[in-house]
């Protein structure tokens, strides 16, 4: 942490179940700015209404002493169900959803939408100069698809941030 | 059953408090907290120590718990009374102290209306507790209780709030014991990892350089852990050092001790922690304080680190064999696996380990210039020491140049006789402290050892000693400044001395006679001896104005940023030691 050279830090999505009270997501967010940690994207929403339980998924980067840290302290927080690195766990399955809204006309008008069939977008929302495209799956496809976007007449973002996923027959 | 849900939230909260065994709550009355206040009003089990500022309720709630071992309870009310509870919340926090913390909040119909003296609470305290609650239906109220008094003494200790808006403590509801209670996530590991205990103990019979690292967490385990830790000391016959917090955690009159160890720690601990190849952390955490240097700290060693919180391993220090659990637990295992192994520590080693550390022990390190004319901080301290040791004291502390020479020069054989501020190192701490011990133990001798400016952050709980009776000694060494700030600037700030001298501070016996307690002022070290023997033999709270040498430094001391190998011993070593760069952003 302190030497000259800076270690390698490392992208982890890390799974937590809290219970769902109020509060706990500021306790979440809290421990990261408070204690210095970077959040690259947090989601979250109640998973199982019976056991009021909330699922938090965020994605954060560090070394790899700061991401055990980051694991312990989430674990030490009173309402923390489990924590699980979901990077270090084993294969999981990462999406995000993004709404882009387009603006233009003519040619760049027929290029968005090009592109968005080539990614799989969905039109959820058109008007004579401009469409809403919705867009699924891992945050690179979303960044490369906003980046193909740009010069046809990008004008609004909206992302939910990470949610994963283990791959395979088990829980959390 | 019917005649449960007859009561109103206060009484809940008084009958919880009771099935918790509390028998002391430290508080402040104000509007948000009146119908608790008419409950306690009307009954005589619990006692109410009303100080006069809730920052000392909340010390005073840290003294009695680390003087008992038991959870401290506070009461305060809404707004004000809860932010001015903040900075002891914090502090009991980072000395993993337990404790539960009662606030008064505003109706729940008006929160978030900005209403009068409405504070967000669990906003604001929830980086410094260790967890909140806010009760917003009576009927969780006593579940809550319950929930937070297990909270603040499972796992690591420490701080827990309640928020108790009016309307819950005067609503109708249903009480529930204790025992109905079980928490549904906060379970932490007490048993640690065998394969793990059973590396450490293997890596502890090869070692030839071994040190054992001490911390408050032995005492916080309980009387077992540190029954244990000394066995553990005597079974292996290896050097031990003790953190500010662990100070009396194994005796110090143990010939092992190697004193203190950290920022103002002895000579041989320091350079035992740097040279040794394995170093057993117990219930400590690497504090910075501790360590000096990171990147430099103890680089030859092998660490074995026990600590019940796992956000402890490797935070600051990289360990190699982590122990997760409870200290008592785990030594007690450590010693059985130890037998059961038929270990042995390699004596040969540990002599020639042992005639090493003498030679340390040799330069003296505590040896300060004795005068017959100014008393000398660090005589003042011998003197008390020598004085009281027979009435086995309990001695609280300031923060600042005091509390080190405190730490230095007095020998804790017990535990929980030692009352500092560690992690937070709040000046004002020391009094309602010693208030708070000498509640839990009326008849025991009770000291603060004070500077002349800390004492003046909680001076008014001169009137909560009054009012109570409690006879507690506070012993201020008086220098006429902020010491340690004056200590920083001379060592690193170039004797440029801003703002460290006060030139103005109170006459010290007439405050105390003015608060009906006894004082007296003596600066010539020929008086000392009597005038500490007038302050323990007088009955009652009593001042002594001790005059010490205004311009001694703690020594021997790590300077910020440095390595254990590269400490200040004294006056002469001052010149010749350039402050780094990286140690003057250093705290
Ligand atoms: C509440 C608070 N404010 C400021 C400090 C910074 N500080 C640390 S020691 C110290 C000087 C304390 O002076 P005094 O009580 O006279 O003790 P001395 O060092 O002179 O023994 C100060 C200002 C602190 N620790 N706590
Ligand atoms: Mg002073």
């Amino acid at each position: 942490m302190t030497g000259k050279h800076q270690p390698h830090t490392h992208r982890h999505t890390i799974a937590v179940l809290v219970d769902n009270e109020p509060g706990v997501l500021a306790r979440v967010i809290g421990l990261f700015s408070g204690r210095g940690y970077n959040i690259e994207s947090l989601t979250v929403a109640e998973v199982a209404a019976r056991d009021n339980l909330s699922r938090i998924t965020v994605v954060t980067s560090g070394t790899a002493q700061i991401i055990e840290q980051i694991k312990a302290q989430l674990s030490r927080l009173v309402p923390v169900h489990k924590v699980v690195d979901l990077t270090n766990e084993g294969p999981a399955v990462e999406r995000e959803l993004a709404l882009v809204k387009v603006a233009g006309i003519g040619e760049k008008r027929v290029e968005s939408l090009r592109i968005a069939g080539i990614f799989r977008a969905h039109t959820v929302d058109s008007t004579n100069e401009s469409f809403v495209f919705e867009i699924v799956g891992r945050s690179d496809k979303i960044d490369a698809f906003i980046n193909l976007m740009e010069p046809l007449g990008l004008v609004d973002v909206s992302r939910t941030g990470v949610v994963a996923i283990a791959r395979g027959t088990q829980p959390l | 059953m019917s005649h449960d849900h007859d009561l109103n939230g206060a009484e809940i909260l008084l009958k919880a408090l009771a099935d918790q065994g509390v028998e002391v709550v430290f508080g402040y009355p104000g509007g948000a907290v009146l119908p608790i206040y008419d409950e306690i009003f009307k009954q005589n089990r619990l006692r109410h120590i009303l100080v006069r500022h809730e920052q000392a309720a909340v010390h005073a709630a840290e003294g009695y718990a680390r003087a008992t071992g038991k959870v401290g309870a506070v009461l305060v009310t809404s707004g004000p009374g809860s932010t001015n509870a903040v900075t002891g919340l914090l502090d009991a926090m980072l000395d993993s102290t337990p404790m539960v913390c009662m606030t008064g909040q505003v109706p729940t119909s008006l929160i978030g209306n900005d209403a009068f003296q409405e504070a967000d609470t669990t906003g604001i305290t929830r980086p410094c507790s260790k967890h909140n609650y806010l009760v917003k239906d009576v009927n969780d109220l006593a579940r809550v209780i319950h929930e937070a008094f297990y909270v603040a003494k499972s796992g690591r200790p420490g701080p827990v709030v309640v928020d108790l808006p009016k309307d819950v403590v005067t609503a109708k509801g249903r009480y529930i014991g204790p025992d109905k209670v079980r928490h549904k996530t906060y379970k932490p590991k007490v048993k640690g990892d065998i394969a793990a205990i059973e590396a450490a103990v293997e890596l502890m019979a090869q070692a030839k350089k071994p040190i054992l690292y001490l911390g408050g967490g032995v005492i916080n385990s309980g009387l077992e852990a540190v029954a244990l830790a000394t066995k553990l000391v005597k079974m292996t016959g290896f050097p031990f050092t003790q953190t500010l917090m662990g100070l009396g955690a194994v005796p110090a009159s143990n010939p092992q001790y190697l004193g203190m160890v950290g920022m103002h720690g002895t000579f041989e601990a320091n350079l035992a922690m740097h040279d040794c190849d394995v170093m057993v952390c117990i219930g400590a955490r690497f504090d910075d304080r501790v360590t000096g240097k990171t990147s430099t700290f103890s680089p030859k060693s092998k660490k074995i680190h026990i600590d019940i919180d796992p956000s402890s391993i490797n935070k600051n220090v990289v360990v190699d064999i982590p122990v997760v659990g409870d200290v008592g637990h785990v030594l007690e295992d450590m010693i059985r696996v130890w037998k059961a192994k038929q270990l042995h520590v390699d004596e040969k080693a540990l002599k020639s380990w042992w005639r090493e550390i003498d030679g340390w022990r040799a330069k003296d390190c505590l040896r300060y210039t004795k005068s017959k004319k100014v008393i000398k901080p660090q005589y003042a301290i011998e003197r008390l020491y020598e004085l009281t040791r027979d009435k086995d004291p309990i001695i609280a502390t300031e923060v600042g140049q005091h509390q080190m020479w405190a730490a230095q020069f007095s020998k804790f054989d017990q535990p929980r006789h030692w009352l500092s501020s560690g992690g937070l190192g709040t000046m004002g701490f020391g009094l309602p402290a010693a208030m708070g011990a000498q509640v839990a133990f009326p008849e025991k001798l009770v000291i603060d050892i004070a500077g002349e400016s800390s004492i003046q952050m909680n001076i008014q709980e001169l009137a909560t000693l009054a009012q109570e009776r409690l006879p507690v000694k506070i012993f201020i060494m008086n220098n006429q400044y902020l010491g340690m700030v004056r200590q920083w600037q001379e060592l690193l700030h170039g004797g440029r001395y801003a703002e460290s001298h006060m030139d103005v501070h109170p006459d010290f016996v007439k405050l105390a006679e003015a608060y009906g307690a006894k004082g007296r002022r003596v600066d010539k070290p020929a008086d000392l001896d009597a005038a500490i023997m007038e302050m323990i033999e007088t009955p009652g709270a009593f001042i002594l104005d001790v005059r010490t040498d205004a311009s001694e430094n703690v020594f021997p001391m790590i300077p910020p940023g440095a390595a254990h190998n590269e400490m200040l011993l004294g006056p002469e070593d001052e010149a010749e030691k350039p402050s780094s760069e990286d140690g003057m952003v250093l705290v």
